[in-house]
């Protein structure tokens, strides 16, 4: 068989996001026709940069979704006589298949590899962004809101994390060696409790004067709760749904440690801004207790910023889980996680620059989109 | 302001206490003794030998003693075998040489940093060393980045909304999204690979330490540049914009100024106070970027041993650096700060 030339690994690349395009065709169109009902969302649709944005995000997400579609090789299998291929080799003994963007040192389809790369990203970076995000926002409305000795302590520890150089944290954090220590458990143990605590708080503050959907809505959120908590933090669940390889939440609970802090502090701002905000001393004067204004007369209206910064926070988490997988604590070592694709890659990068290449081009891609989505999101926002 | 100068101080020595001891905790955890034990002894160690090895050396003490003989505030252990009647200790390799005495406290602060098992040498040159290699990466850093990010920023904020601004402000956006490791190796393939054909530069800045060139030194400098660049140049354009829409602009404005007068007149200083102290506090971001970038162009500098501390298990080269890194950091907080006090009038202290 031919190898491929420039332009028919082009169609073909194009070809094998068949399902990618038509999603995203689908999703635009219904969109642009429900614009004005969408709120901040449909907004998005008349700024050019948001709009780039969104589609950039759109389109690894439906990557991510339809990777098994998308894959023309298994992503983990090697073949032999494919080690180092240039981009739209055939594969020795198999009509019509190709390593549509060549084969990495290891004789595995480089193509593939990143597509499936998108999936790792996205699966771990939007939840770690989540979790920091409910850390940061049940300790930030409290010490925005009531300031003083609490505040004066939070503060403090924040700003120990945040002077603790983020590599050096993960050099730390992220090694074989920790996890016989427990240090990671115990981490996990107390981040993700905050996910619980907050909808605890949510509901409990709001529903007090309805004790059945209080009771229904507590339930639920502490019978799911509680069910993941123990699968994700100890691996203990009884049905074995939840589970999380230790490895993988050791990555997970570090980066929710590194960006915590952040989003505490701005949350800390906003609230202690907003605060003084004519709406706030009403409620305070129709006797509405201190959470129920925190959670339900606060939170709504700092949802703008917030909005916005996980935005960012997402794209950022995004780099910094290329960066442990670049100096080699990725997720596990045969994953076709981005950054450990480029590190594999770029120790040939002279003789073989084409393993390294499509990972660090999709990794820029995926967190320029967020980061013009935060912009767009920013501009339309400050409209209101 | 004495006051204020003072406390700021004091914070920043108790935040740097904390974050030593927490480091020291870190590095000195149970798997990682193991494993010095073993590369110090031998691999096929009992856990019975590692145990008394350990005995041996020091590492049973409580780890907040261990810590304090660490740090030099408390005195260095010695042992006397009962069989030889040969001293060992903490500080017996500190010995004065004319009088063969011990110092009782050897630690950081009386400048014995330990000694380096991957460099077999005391681990203060090292670091001095190390640190030179890294201030010329970062000088040559500033240099580049400082002044291109400040013009892009008052341009693009001079006119907010327009075509130039539109077109800056999407490159500063598109720097930020690319990290050190991404550009790095798009820079690599196109300047230094016969793939790009340009083949400009070197991938590799191994013989930079000795002797920086224009072809050795221009990649490292420029990756690490372009990450850094974009979000300075987005908060001077946001600092800009909206000094530019104030009433004594527009005061100055109509007064007869003209506009290039008016920016250079009015609005830059007031315009510089925010970016300065984003600029400030860039310097510990730029330390994962630094670490990125050393071992991606093999540059041998702080970075590069700190990722070999990390890879060897070399404890207590690995305390030293993190202890500088941590310095670093609150230094830089502290001065941004003080910067800030200074430059904004507004700001009170008492």
């Amino acid at each position: 068989m031919e190898r491929l030339g420039a332009s028919e690994i082009f169609t073909a690349i194009l070809g094998q996001f068949m399902p990618v395009w038509i999603g995203l065709v689908v999703i635009l169109v219904l969109s642009a026709i429900f614009q004005k009902k969408l709120g901040l969302y449909g907004r998005l649709f008349t700024s050019p940069i948001g709009l780039v944005g969104l589609t950039l995000v759109l389109f690894w997400v439906l990557t991510a979704l339809f990777a098994d579609q998308i894959i023309t090789m298994d992503p983990l299998s090697q073949i032999s006589g494919m080690k180092n291929k240039k981009p739209g080799w055939p594969v020795s003994g198999m009509e019509g298949s190709y390593y549509l963007l060549g084969g990495d040192n290891l004789a595995r389809d480089v193509f593939s590899r990143m597509v499936m790369g998108s999936r790792i990203v996205l699966a771990i970076a939007p939840a770690a962004t989540l979790f920091a995000f409910m850390v940061g926002i049940t300790l930030g409305l409290p010490a925005g809101f009531y300031g003083g000795k609490l505040d004066t302590v939070l503060s403090f520890l924040a700003n120990l994390v945040l002077a603790f150089p983020v590599i050096l944290l993960f050099f730390l954090l992220v090694t074989p060696e920790i996890r016989s220590t427990g240090i990671p458990l115990v981490l996990s143990g107390i981040l993700f409790l905050f996910p619980i605590i907050f909808f605890v708080l949510l509901f409990w503050s709001r529903y007090q004067e309805q004790p059945t959907k209080l009771m229904v809505l507590l339930s639920i959120t502490l019978v799911l709760g509680l069910w993941a908590y123990s699968g994700l933090a100890f691996n203990a669940d009884p049905l074995g749904v939840f589970y999380m390889d230790p490895n993988l939440l050791n990555i997970f609970v570090s980066v929710v440690f590194v960006n915590s802090p952040t989003v505490f502090r701005i949350v800390r701002g906003i609230v202690a801004d907003i605060k003084t905000r004519d709406y706030v001393a009403a409620a305070q004067t129709r006797g509405e207790k201190p959470w129920y204004i925190m959670l339900w007369e606060v939170l709504p209206n700092a949802r703008g910023p917030l909005i916005v910064d996980f935005c960012l926070r997402i794209g950022y988490t995004t780099i910094l889980l290329g960066t442990l997988g670049f100096f080699g604590l990725g997720v596990s070592p045969e994953s076709p996680d981005w950054g450990m694709t480029i590190n594999e890659g770029r120790k040939f990068l002279a003789v073989y620059p084409h393993p390294a290449l499509p990972p660090a081009i999709a990794l820029m891609s995926l967190v320029l989109g967020l980061n013009l989505l935060a912009d767009g999101l920013r501009e339309e926002s400050l409209r209101d | 302001m004495g006051i204020f100068l003072l406390k700021r101080t004091g914070v920043m020595l108790f935040t740097a206490l904390c974050l030593t001891f927490a480091v020291f905790f870190l590095t000195n955890l149970e798997p990682n003794l193991e494993k010095l034990t073993k590369s110090e002894g031998n691999m096929r160690m009992t856990d019975v030998e590692v145990q008394s090895w350990l005995e041996k050396n020091g590492y049973r003490q409580p780890l907040i003693k261990r810590y304090g003989q660490w740090l030099g505030v408390m005195p260095g252990w010695t042992r006397v075998d009962e069989e030889t009647g040969k001293t060992t200790g903490r500080c017996v390799r500190y010995a004065d040489k004319a009088t063969n005495e011990i110092p009782t406290h050897c630690g950081l602060i009386q400048g014995h940093w330990g000694r380096s098992l991957v460099f077999k040498d005391e681990i203060r040159g090292i670091i001095v060393e190390k640190l030179g290699h890294t201030g010329k990466l970062m000088l040559a850093v500033m240099l580049v980045m400082v002044p291109i990010a400040l013009v892009i920023g008052i341009i693009a904020g001079m006119r907010e909304g327009s075509k130039t601004d539109r077109s800056l402000s999407t490159f500063s956006i598109l720097t930020t999204s690319t990290p050190e490791y991404v550009s790095g190796v798009i820079l690599i393939v196109i300047f230094a690979s016969k793939f790009g054909g340009l083949r400009w530069f070197k991938g590799t800045s191994a013989t930079a330490m000795e002797n920086v060139t224009f072809e050795n030194f221009t990649l490292p400098v420029v990756t690490l540049a372009l990450y850094g660049l974009g979000y300075i140049a987005r908060m001077t354009r946001a600092s800009m914009a909206e000094v530019m829409q104030e009433q004594y602009i527009r005061t100055a404005r109509l007064k007869g100024l003209s506009f290039y007068g008016v920016v250079m007149k009015h609005a830059l200083r007031n315009a510089m106070i925010a970016p300065f102290t984003v600029i400030v506090l860039q310097i510990p971001y730029l330390l994962t970027g630094v670490v990125i970038v050393e071992t991606l162009f093999n540059f041998k500098g702080f970075g590069w041993t700190l990722v070999a501390a990390v890879g060897n298990n070399d404890i207590e080269l690995l305390l030293a650096c993190s202890v500088v890194a941590v310095v670093v950091v609150l230094i830089t907080q502290l001065i941004s700060d003080i910067g800030y006090v200074f430059l904004n009038p507004r700001i009170r202290v008492s």
